[in-house]
Protein backbone atom coordinates (compact mmCIF):
# COMPACT_ATOMS: atom_id res chain seq x y z
CA UNK A 1 0.00 0.00 0.00
CA UNK A 2 2.61 2.72 1.04
CA UNK A 3 4.90 1.10 -1.79
CA UNK A 4 1.43 1.89 -4.64
CA UNK A 5 1.17 5.56 -3.08
CA UNK A 6 4.93 6.37 -3.47
CA UNK A 7 5.12 4.65 -7.07
CA UNK A 8 1.58 6.51 -7.86
CA UNK A 9 3.12 10.06 -6.67
CA UNK A 10 6.18 9.89 -8.10
CA UNK A 11 4.56 8.49 -11.50
CA UNK A 12 2.32 11.85 -11.02
CA UNK A 13 5.32 14.07 -10.20
CA UNK A 14 7.26 13.43 -13.32
CA UNK A 15 4.52 13.64 -15.66
CA UNK A 16 3.45 16.88 -14.20
CA UNK A 17 7.08 17.98 -13.94
CA UNK A 18 6.85 17.24 -18.06
CA UNK A 19 3.62 18.60 -19.20
CA UNK A 20 3.11 21.70 -16.74
CA UNK A 21 6.38 23.53 -16.46
CA UNK A 22 6.72 25.05 -20.24
CA UNK A 23 3.00 26.36 -20.13
CA UNK A 24 3.47 27.78 -16.34
CA UNK A 25 6.34 30.45 -18.51
CA UNK A 26 4.70 30.91 -21.06
CA UNK A 27 3.83 34.60 -20.74
CA UNK A 28 7.08 35.42 -20.03
CA UNK A 29 8.65 33.39 -22.59
CA UNK A 30 9.14 34.36 -26.82
CA UNK A 31 9.63 31.35 -29.04
CA UNK A 32 12.30 32.29 -31.94
CA UNK A 33 10.75 32.17 -35.45
CA UNK A 34 12.60 29.19 -36.34
CA UNK A 35 11.54 26.85 -33.01
CA UNK A 36 7.99 27.91 -34.13
CA UNK A 37 9.11 26.64 -37.53
CA UNK A 38 10.10 23.37 -36.19
CA UNK A 39 6.99 22.51 -33.64
CA UNK A 40 4.49 22.49 -37.08
CA UNK A 41 6.56 18.74 -37.83
CA UNK A 42 5.89 17.47 -33.93
CA UNK A 43 2.38 16.15 -34.77
CA UNK A 44 3.45 14.04 -37.53
CA UNK A 45 6.51 13.02 -36.25
CA UNK A 46 5.80 11.66 -33.03
CA UNK A 47 2.73 10.24 -34.26
CA UNK A 48 4.62 8.05 -36.96
CA UNK A 49 7.37 7.81 -34.57
CA UNK A 50 5.32 5.69 -32.32
CA UNK A 51 2.92 3.87 -35.51
CA UNK A 52 5.79 2.43 -37.18
CA UNK A 53 7.43 0.16 -35.27
CA UNK A 54 4.43 -1.11 -33.06
CA UNK A 55 3.08 -1.92 -37.30
CA UNK A 56 6.58 -3.79 -38.42
CA UNK A 57 8.43 -4.56 -35.39
CA UNK A 58 6.90 -8.23 -34.02
CA UNK A 59 9.21 -9.38 -31.21
CA UNK A 60 12.59 -8.49 -32.04
CA UNK A 61 12.58 -8.37 -35.86
CA UNK A 62 10.82 -6.91 -38.48
CA UNK A 63 7.35 -8.31 -40.10
CA UNK A 64 7.17 -7.06 -43.98
CA UNK A 65 5.00 -9.56 -44.89
CA UNK A 66 1.45 -9.93 -45.96
CA UNK A 67 0.77 -12.06 -42.76
CA UNK A 68 1.41 -9.46 -40.54
CA UNK A 69 -2.37 -7.83 -39.74
CA UNK A 70 -1.31 -5.22 -38.14
CA UNK A 71 0.84 -4.32 -41.45
CA UNK A 72 -2.22 -4.89 -43.40
CA UNK A 73 -4.67 -2.91 -41.09
CA UNK A 74 -2.27 -0.04 -41.06
CA UNK A 75 -1.93 -0.07 -45.01
CA UNK A 76 -5.61 -0.11 -45.24
CA UNK A 77 -6.09 3.32 -42.38
CA UNK A 78 -3.39 4.99 -44.93
CA UNK A 79 -5.66 3.90 -48.14
CA UNK A 80 -9.05 4.57 -45.90
CA UNK A 81 -7.99 7.72 -44.72
CA UNK A 82 -6.04 9.61 -47.80
CA UNK A 83 -9.29 8.87 -49.89
CA UNK A 84 -12.10 9.47 -47.54
CA UNK A 85 -10.62 11.90 -45.39
CA UNK A 86 -12.37 10.70 -42.38
CA UNK A 87 -11.10 9.46 -39.12
CA UNK A 88 -14.05 7.32 -37.45
CA UNK A 89 -14.23 5.66 -41.22
CA UNK A 90 -10.45 4.85 -41.16
CA UNK A 91 -10.44 3.99 -37.44
CA UNK A 92 -13.49 1.62 -37.96
CA UNK A 93 -12.60 -0.04 -41.52
CA UNK A 94 -9.17 -0.26 -40.75
CA UNK A 95 -10.20 -2.00 -37.53
CA UNK A 96 -12.19 -4.26 -39.23
CA UNK A 97 -9.71 -5.01 -41.39
CA UNK A 98 -6.84 -5.98 -38.70
CA UNK A 99 -9.19 -7.91 -36.80
CA UNK A 100 -10.43 -10.00 -39.60
CA UNK A 101 -6.67 -10.31 -40.82
CA UNK A 102 -5.99 -11.79 -37.54
CA UNK A 103 -8.62 -13.76 -37.46
CA UNK A 104 -7.45 -15.71 -41.22
CA UNK A 105 -3.85 -16.11 -40.67
CA UNK A 106 -3.05 -16.97 -36.85
CA UNK B 1 -9.66 14.50 -39.77
CA UNK B 2 -12.26 16.52 -41.14
CA UNK B 3 -12.15 19.48 -38.64
CA UNK B 4 -14.05 21.96 -40.13
CA UNK B 5 -13.02 25.95 -38.57
CA UNK B 6 -16.13 27.12 -37.03
CA UNK B 7 -16.53 30.75 -35.92
CA UNK B 8 -17.90 29.56 -32.65
CA UNK B 9 -17.73 32.46 -29.80
CA UNK B 10 -19.24 30.97 -27.10
CA UNK B 11 -16.88 29.28 -24.45
CA UNK B 12 -19.17 26.13 -24.17
CA UNK B 13 -19.36 25.77 -27.92
CA UNK B 14 -15.82 25.68 -28.01
CA UNK B 15 -15.50 23.17 -25.20
CA UNK B 16 -18.57 21.21 -26.44
CA UNK B 17 -16.86 21.31 -30.17
CA UNK B 18 -13.57 20.09 -28.34
CA UNK B 19 -15.39 17.18 -26.92
CA UNK B 20 -16.93 16.16 -29.83
CA UNK B 21 -13.44 16.08 -32.36
CA UNK B 22 -12.14 14.02 -29.74
CA UNK B 23 -14.85 10.97 -29.88
CA UNK B 24 -12.63 9.23 -32.72
CA UNK B 25 -9.77 9.29 -30.80
CA UNK B 26 -11.57 8.31 -27.63
CA UNK B 27 -13.14 5.27 -29.62
CA UNK B 28 -8.85 4.61 -30.55
CA UNK B 29 -7.96 4.89 -26.82
CA UNK B 30 -10.72 2.42 -25.71
CA UNK B 31 -9.61 -0.95 -25.78
CA UNK B 32 -6.31 0.37 -24.37
CA UNK B 33 -7.84 1.66 -20.93
CA UNK B 34 -9.92 -1.59 -20.67
CA UNK B 35 -6.79 -3.64 -21.19
CA UNK B 36 -5.10 -1.54 -18.54
CA UNK B 37 -7.41 -2.15 -16.49
CA UNK B 38 -7.57 -6.20 -17.44
CA UNK B 39 -3.81 -6.19 -16.70
CA UNK B 40 -3.48 -4.03 -13.67
CA UNK B 41 -4.59 -6.80 -11.29
CA UNK B 42 -2.11 -9.52 -12.59
CA UNK B 43 0.49 -7.32 -12.75
CA UNK B 44 0.14 -6.65 -8.71
CA UNK B 45 -1.05 -3.32 -8.36
CA UNK B 46 -4.16 -3.08 -6.27
CA UNK B 47 -8.07 -2.23 -7.92
CA UNK B 48 -7.39 1.28 -6.35
CA UNK B 49 -3.78 1.26 -7.05
CA UNK B 50 -5.15 0.56 -10.98
CA UNK B 51 -8.39 3.49 -10.76
CA UNK B 52 -5.57 6.08 -9.12
CA UNK B 53 -3.07 5.78 -11.59
CA UNK B 54 -5.48 6.35 -14.13
CA UNK B 55 -6.99 9.57 -12.74
CA UNK B 56 -3.74 11.28 -10.79
CA UNK B 57 -1.04 9.99 -13.27
CA UNK B 58 -3.10 9.84 -16.34
CA UNK B 59 -0.40 8.51 -19.14
CA UNK B 60 -1.51 5.92 -20.79
CA UNK B 61 1.58 4.71 -22.44
CA UNK B 62 3.61 4.91 -19.37
CA UNK B 63 0.69 3.09 -16.86
CA UNK B 64 1.30 0.41 -19.81
CA UNK B 65 5.33 0.22 -19.31
CA UNK B 66 4.50 0.59 -15.53
CA UNK B 67 2.22 -2.47 -15.56
CA UNK B 68 5.29 -4.16 -17.15
CA UNK B 69 7.75 -3.32 -14.26
CA UNK B 70 6.03 -4.25 -11.78
CA UNK B 71 4.94 -7.88 -13.23
CA UNK B 72 8.92 -8.01 -13.15
CA UNK B 73 9.66 -6.71 -9.83
CA UNK B 74 11.32 -3.78 -10.85
CA UNK B 75 12.16 -0.86 -8.51
CA UNK B 76 9.95 1.77 -7.65
CA UNK B 77 12.67 4.16 -8.71
CA UNK B 78 13.55 2.85 -11.72
CA UNK B 79 9.80 2.45 -12.78
CA UNK B 80 9.33 6.26 -12.02
CA UNK B 81 12.58 7.39 -13.67
CA UNK B 82 11.25 5.15 -16.68
CA UNK B 83 7.71 6.90 -16.76
CA UNK B 84 9.78 10.12 -16.72
CA UNK B 85 11.64 9.38 -20.23
CA UNK B 86 8.67 8.22 -21.56
CA UNK B 87 6.43 11.05 -21.16
CA UNK B 88 9.54 13.40 -22.11
CA UNK B 89 7.37 13.69 -25.54
CA UNK B 90 4.97 15.72 -24.24
CA UNK B 91 8.00 18.71 -24.05
CA UNK B 92 7.84 18.71 -27.59
CA UNK B 93 3.36 19.27 -26.75
CA UNK B 94 3.91 21.63 -24.22
CA UNK B 95 6.52 24.07 -26.15
CA UNK B 96 4.28 23.81 -29.18
CA UNK B 97 0.97 24.97 -27.48
CA UNK B 98 3.13 28.09 -25.83
CA UNK B 99 2.44 30.49 -28.31
CA UNK B 100 -1.23 29.70 -27.79
CA UNK B 101 -1.69 29.44 -23.91
CA UNK B 102 0.61 32.53 -22.84
CA UNK B 103 -2.36 34.97 -22.09
CA UNK B 104 -4.09 32.41 -20.47
CA UNK B 105 -3.96 32.65 -15.93
CA UNK B 106 -2.19 29.71 -13.89
CA UNK B 107 -5.79 28.85 -13.16
CA UNK B 108 -5.78 27.35 -16.73
CA UNK B 109 -2.78 26.35 -17.76
CA UNK B 110 -2.62 24.17 -14.55
CA UNK B 111 -5.34 21.75 -15.62
CA UNK B 112 -4.37 22.09 -19.23
CA UNK B 113 -1.07 20.70 -18.47
CA UNK B 114 -2.51 18.09 -16.26
CA UNK B 115 -4.56 16.96 -18.77
CA UNK B 116 -2.09 17.42 -21.93
CA UNK B 117 -1.75 14.10 -23.16
CA UNK B 118 -1.38 13.02 -26.52
CA UNK B 119 -4.62 13.01 -28.06
CA UNK B 120 -5.69 16.13 -26.77
CA UNK B 121 -2.53 18.16 -27.76
CA UNK B 122 -3.25 16.49 -31.73
CA UNK B 123 -6.92 17.77 -31.28
CA UNK B 124 -5.90 21.19 -29.70
CA UNK B 125 -3.19 22.17 -32.06
CA UNK B 126 -5.42 21.44 -35.12
CA UNK B 127 -8.29 24.10 -33.28
CA UNK B 128 -5.50 26.65 -32.52
CA UNK B 129 -3.87 26.82 -36.29
CA UNK B 130 -7.06 27.40 -37.37
CA UNK B 131 -7.05 31.21 -38.40
CA UNK B 132 -10.30 32.25 -36.95
CA UNK B 133 -10.16 34.55 -34.55
CA UNK B 134 -11.49 33.33 -31.54
CA UNK B 135 -10.49 34.44 -27.91
CA UNK B 136 -12.11 30.79 -26.46
CA UNK B 137 -9.95 28.21 -28.08
CA UNK B 138 -8.83 27.28 -24.81
CA UNK B 139 -12.22 25.95 -24.37
CA UNK B 140 -11.57 23.81 -26.83
CA UNK B 141 -8.72 22.31 -25.55
CA UNK B 142 -10.67 21.82 -22.38
CA UNK B 143 -13.30 19.86 -23.61
CA UNK B 144 -11.48 17.51 -25.16
CA UNK B 145 -8.85 16.86 -22.17
CA UNK B 146 -12.52 16.35 -20.24
CA UNK B 147 -13.54 13.93 -22.70
CA UNK B 148 -10.44 11.82 -22.98
CA UNK B 149 -10.08 12.03 -19.32
CA UNK B 150 -13.52 10.79 -18.14
CA UNK B 151 -13.55 7.92 -20.70
CA UNK B 152 -10.08 7.20 -19.72
CA UNK B 153 -11.26 6.36 -16.19
CA UNK B 154 -14.57 4.59 -17.54
CA UNK B 155 -12.31 2.04 -19.42
CA UNK B 156 -9.95 1.44 -16.95
CA UNK B 157 -13.31 0.51 -14.74
CA UNK B 158 -14.47 -1.01 -16.76
CA UNK B 159 -11.61 -3.15 -17.14
CA UNK B 160 -11.21 -3.84 -13.48
CA UNK B 161 -14.47 -4.88 -13.43
CA UNK B 162 -15.72 -6.88 -16.64
CA UNK B 163 -12.49 -7.18 -18.21
CA UNK B 164 -11.63 -9.91 -15.77
CA UNK B 165 -14.65 -12.11 -17.18
CA UNK B 166 -12.97 -11.77 -20.56
CA UNK B 167 -10.43 -14.71 -21.54
CA UNK B 168 -7.26 -12.85 -22.43
CA UNK B 169 -8.48 -9.90 -22.82
CA UNK B 170 -5.03 -8.22 -24.09
CA UNK B 171 -3.81 -10.98 -26.61
CA UNK B 172 -6.74 -9.86 -29.44
CA UNK B 173 -5.00 -7.35 -30.56
CA UNK B 174 -7.56 -4.38 -29.94
CA UNK B 175 -4.78 -2.35 -29.07
CA UNK B 176 -4.54 -1.93 -32.77
CA UNK B 177 -7.39 0.71 -32.71
CA UNK B 178 -5.02 3.23 -31.22
CA UNK B 179 -2.46 2.95 -34.11
CA UNK B 180 -5.30 3.07 -36.23
CA UNK B 181 -6.20 6.33 -35.04
CA UNK B 182 -2.65 7.60 -34.93
CA UNK B 183 -2.27 7.38 -38.61
CA UNK B 184 -5.58 8.80 -39.15
CA UNK B 185 -4.29 11.57 -37.06
CA UNK B 186 -1.07 12.04 -39.28
CA UNK B 187 -2.78 11.57 -42.56
CA UNK B 188 -4.18 15.83 -42.68
CA UNK B 189 -0.45 17.21 -41.99
CA UNK B 190 0.64 14.92 -45.48
CA UNK B 191 0.29 18.09 -47.61
CA UNK B 192 3.52 19.22 -48.57
CA UNK B 193 7.27 17.62 -49.25
CA UNK B 194 8.76 18.63 -46.24
CA UNK B 195 5.87 17.28 -44.19
CA UNK B 196 6.50 14.06 -46.32
CA UNK B 197 10.17 13.89 -46.00
CA UNK B 198 9.58 13.87 -41.97
CA UNK B 199 7.43 11.35 -41.69
CA UNK B 200 9.32 9.04 -43.78
CA UNK B 201 12.32 10.33 -42.03
CA UNK B 202 10.42 9.56 -38.51
CA UNK B 203 9.11 5.78 -39.62
CA UNK B 204 12.93 4.98 -40.49
CA UNK B 205 14.64 6.34 -37.72
CA UNK B 206 11.92 5.02 -35.30
CA UNK B 207 12.58 1.30 -36.36
CA UNK B 208 16.61 1.76 -36.69
CA UNK B 209 16.55 3.69 -33.13
CA UNK B 210 13.94 1.10 -31.47
CA UNK B 211 17.08 -0.75 -29.11
CA UNK B 212 17.43 2.18 -27.21
CA UNK B 213 16.02 1.72 -23.88
CA UNK B 214 12.87 3.22 -21.94
CA UNK B 215 11.13 4.23 -26.01
CA UNK B 216 14.29 7.20 -26.18
CA UNK B 217 14.45 5.83 -29.87
CA UNK B 218 10.96 7.52 -29.94
CA UNK B 219 12.45 11.33 -29.15
CA UNK B 220 15.42 10.52 -31.15
CA UNK B 221 13.10 9.83 -34.51
CA UNK B 222 10.50 12.55 -33.71
CA UNK B 223 14.22 14.86 -33.31
CA UNK B 224 15.38 13.68 -36.24
CA UNK B 225 11.67 14.04 -38.44
CA UNK B 226 11.52 17.19 -37.19
CA UNK B 227 15.07 18.51 -38.42
CA UNK B 228 14.69 16.78 -41.82
CA UNK B 229 11.28 18.87 -42.00
CA UNK B 230 13.02 21.98 -41.55
CA UNK B 231 15.84 21.02 -43.71
CA UNK B 232 13.46 20.40 -46.98
CA UNK B 233 11.63 23.49 -46.42
CA UNK B 234 14.21 25.72 -46.32
CA UNK B 235 15.96 23.85 -49.03
CA UNK B 236 13.00 24.53 -51.03
CA UNK B 237 12.12 27.69 -50.04
CA UNK B 238 15.71 28.53 -51.63
CA UNK B 239 15.60 27.37 -54.65
CA UNK B 240 12.09 29.22 -55.58
CA UNK B 241 14.22 32.46 -54.25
Amino acid sequence: MTNEILLLGGMTFVTFLVRYPLLAVSGRITLPPKLLQALNYVPPAVLTAIVVPIVLIDGDTLWFGVGNPRLIGALVALGIGLWKKNLLLTILVSMGVFLLWQTLFS
Amino acid sequence: MTMAPKLTKHPWHEFWAGARQTIPLIIGAIPFGIIFGTLAQSSGLSFGGAMGMSAIVFAGSSQFIALGLLAADTPIGIIILTTWVVNLRHLLYAVSLVPYVKHLSQAWKLPLGFWLTDENFMVAIQRYRQDDPSSHKHWFQLGSALAMYASWQFCTLLGLTLGQSIPNASAWGLDFAMVATFIGMTIPYLVSRPMVATVVTAGITALLARGLPHQLGLLVAAIAAISTGILVENYLEKRHD
